[in-house]
């Protein structure tokens, strides 16, 4: 009992932040699924959330912060990819990563310009913030809710792709693009939505993140949404399922190597997991094969 | 034919060298004399070392069509490498103050000035230095190549990307820094003062890749990146070359973190991120994937733009009317704009995969075209 007394907390705080970033992997897997794109951008936009929610909580009431948040990520989002990916479609594959990389570097520096490069102080979200006792061991309300929502909205989203027509567009758009193309699928609109689901999720996973890690800065998003890009690739790439299972896994391993006094190498970890993932089995836990063609 | 085509261009190469060398003494005259151009020294400077460290990208990511993305992580390796070694004894207990010194006890530059004479040695010293720098930086690459070069496009962005944090991570730590003074600064080290100096080895170094562009291996990298079934099917060892275009750019993008770290005085690890490897990523794309006159030119416009010509955006005082537009940090999103509008609608940048003589050999016969028309 006293070892699980131990034990819990960092594997509650594993847990978290593992749903945050499967939240976050989502969005990577499902631009890839379809674009075949690595969206660098991603991370960034996951950080102007937190930013978006500091100031709009200083103008309105949280039950509309919320809201207001979502909407301009969303609203963000969609821009991204209309101004930024949607002109390069027929270009080679590199071509659009190095736009996503240049939009990466342009929101970057938006967010310098806009709060002059100082961390913010997050604002505590009431309710979710507070304090909770899990079986004698105190901790965030967050922490607990986290894994609870996350597994809720994957569940919508596995709704949605497998259950409705846009997710039924969206699977065939995955498989083959000009195939589905022929067989009278609106493609931009399907990339949109994509699109717009991976950003709503990356607001709600920011909220749940900032929360727990209190300060927003600029470059704050780098780092999850990297390792959330590994969680999609260590999970296959494309796959919901398996940068869900990617993430928590991730998640849990690195806040135990934290709880043994390694956390300078907690980044690394998640490298060295992912290099040896892409050597041993490049597609992932539940990727497809991907064939090579002349 | 081809050999005196090899030598004509490593003359041209040389004379550009020599007259940019020229050119260079000539600036620093101008910055210390004329009001205005007091950036003009420093811009030159990150020129060099950035053009460098640009065209050693472009080797691996435009000529071989390899798409790394851990460039950042051989700069530091070479910075750092340059720094521990070239540390004057006399400072080091400054330096390492919290590690009693650190475990080097000696510094290359010194040593050899102490040999050779101050002035001939310590330069001597430090350019070994700079070419250890580089090896170790490519023996790096070497391991990290083996299993990584196996991957295709973006796979192998993401491992090489995954692989400079982790080199980052690994200089950081606690443990290794009594060798690299962990998460503080490395400074007081030797380091060349004028302009010229950096032109003069940042050139030769380039030279030295142009070489190996124009080469029969120059031509396999490039049969890789055009397609590479059809390359092995034509007899070319892919890993063979592969390899070797991953530790040659890497070699030099170790050269070029120690010229790097000689230019900023001061070197700390945390630096080195991914952004980093981004901007580098970002002048070649500007530049033209696959073009070294065009890394170049794209590096001066990038250094030029983002630390002195766009500056006046960053001061509040030059707003017009009531707008509180201008403030610190809108200079780098007016540049970022710039640069997303070569990437969406001049895909193939300043020179696309050509080069500069190419160009003046392009328009001279098109003059005597319509010469001959009259």
């Amino acid at each position: 009992m006293e070892l699980f007394q131990k034990i819990l907390p960092t594997l509650l705080s594993g847990i978290s932040a593992g749903g945050q970033y499967a939240l976050i992997a989502l969005g990577y897997t499902m631009v890839y699924g379809i674009l075949r794109l690595i969206n660098f951008a991603h991370g960034d936009i996951f950080t102007v959330a937190g930013f978006v929610m500091f100031y709009a909580i200083t103008a309105m009431p949280l039950y509309l912060a919320i809201p207001f948040t979502i909407l301009v990520t969303v609203l963000l989002g969609f821009t991204v990819e209309r101004v930024a990916y949607k002109p390069l479609r027929s270009a080679p594959r590199m071509s659009v990563m190095i736009s996503a990389i240049g939009v990466s570097y342009l929101l970057q520096n938006l967010m310098w310009y806009v709060t002059g490069g100082q961390a913010q102080q997050y604002p505590s979200i009431p309710w979710i913030s507070g304090k909770v006792m899990v079986l004698g061991v105190e901790t965030k309300v967050v922490t607990v809710i986290t894994p609870f929502l996350t597994v809720i909205l994957i569940l919508l989203l596995v709704f949605l792709t497998k259950r409705t027509k846009v997710g039924l567009a969206m699977r065939a758009a995955a498989k083959d693009f000009e195939t589905a193309r022929l067989m009278g699928i609106k493609i931009d609109g399907v990339i949109s939505v994509t699109f717009v689901i991976g950003s709503f999720l990356a607001a709600v996973g920011s909220m749940l993140f900032f929360t727990n890690y209190s300060t927003v800065s600029p470059t704050v998003g780098m780092m999850p949404g990297l390792k959330a890009f590994v969680a999609a690739v260590f999970g296959g790439i494309g796959s919901i399922p398996g940068a869900v299972v990617g993430a928590f896994i991730i998640g849990i391993c690195e806040n135990i190597i934290r709880s043994l006094g390694w956390s300078t190498f907690s980044d690394a970890f998640t490298f060295a997991l992912l290099i040896v993932v892409l050597c041993v089995k490049p597609t992932g836990l539940f990727g497809e094969k991907l064939e090579e063609k002349v | 034919m081809k050999k005196q085509n090899n030598l004509k261009t490593l003359l041209v190469t040389l004379v550009t060298i020599a007259v940019f060398a020229v050119l260079s003494v000539g600036a620093e005259a101008v910055a210390g004399n004329v009001d205005g151009m007091s950036m003009l020294v420093p811009v030159l400077k990150k020129t060099a070392v950035y053009s460098l460290i640009a065209v050693s990208m472009n080797l691996l990511n435009g000529f071989t069509g390899l798409f790394s993305l851990g460039h950042a992580g051989f700069m530091l390796v070479g910075a750092y490498t340059y720094a521990i070694l070239s540390i004057p004894v006399a400072k080091r207990a400054g330096v390492y103050q919290y590690y009693d010194g650190g475990v080097v006890q000696f510094s290359i530059p010194e040593t050899f000035g102490n040999l050779m004479g101050e002035s001939v040695g310590t330069v001597i010293g430090m350019l070994l230095t700079l070419v250890i720098s580089g090896l170790i930086a490519a023996f790096l690459a070497w391991l990290i190549g083996l299993p990584v070069l196996r991957l295709k496009s973006d796979y192998l962005a993401i491992a090489t990307l995954g692989f400079a944090e982790i080199i980052r991570t690994f200089i950081q730590y606690e443990g290794f820094a009594p060798l690299t003074n962990g998460s503080n600064t490395l400074r007081q080290y030797a380091s060349f003062k004028s302009l010229y100096a950096y032109v003069i080895v940042a050139g030769l170094c380039i030279a030295v890749i142009v070489l190996i562009v124009n080469s029969t291996y120059g031509r396999a990298f490039k049969a890789i990146r055009d397609d590479e079934i059809a390359a092995e099917a034509m007899g070319i060892n892919l890993a063979k070359h592969k390899m070797m275009s991953f530790i040659i750019s890497s070699f030099f993008a170790g050269f070029g973190g120690g010229l790097m770290a000689m230019y900023m005085a001061s070197v700390q690890a945390k630096s080195f991120t991914v952004s980093m490897t981004y901007e580098i990523l970002l002048i070649v794309v500007i530049g033209g994937i696959g073009s070294i006159t065009g890394s170049i030119i794209g590096t001066f416009l990038f250094v030029g733009c983002s630390e002195w010509w766009l500056r006046f955006l960053d001061e509040s005082a030059n707003n017009i009317g009531g707008l509180k537009l201008l403030a610190p940090g809108f200079r780098m999103v007016v540049f970022s704009i710039f640069v997303m509008i070569i990437v969406l609608f001049f895909r193939r940048g300043i020179m696309g995969t050509h080069e500069l003589p190419d160009v003046f050999r392009f328009l001279r016969k098109k003059i005597k075209g319509k010469g001959a028309a009259k």
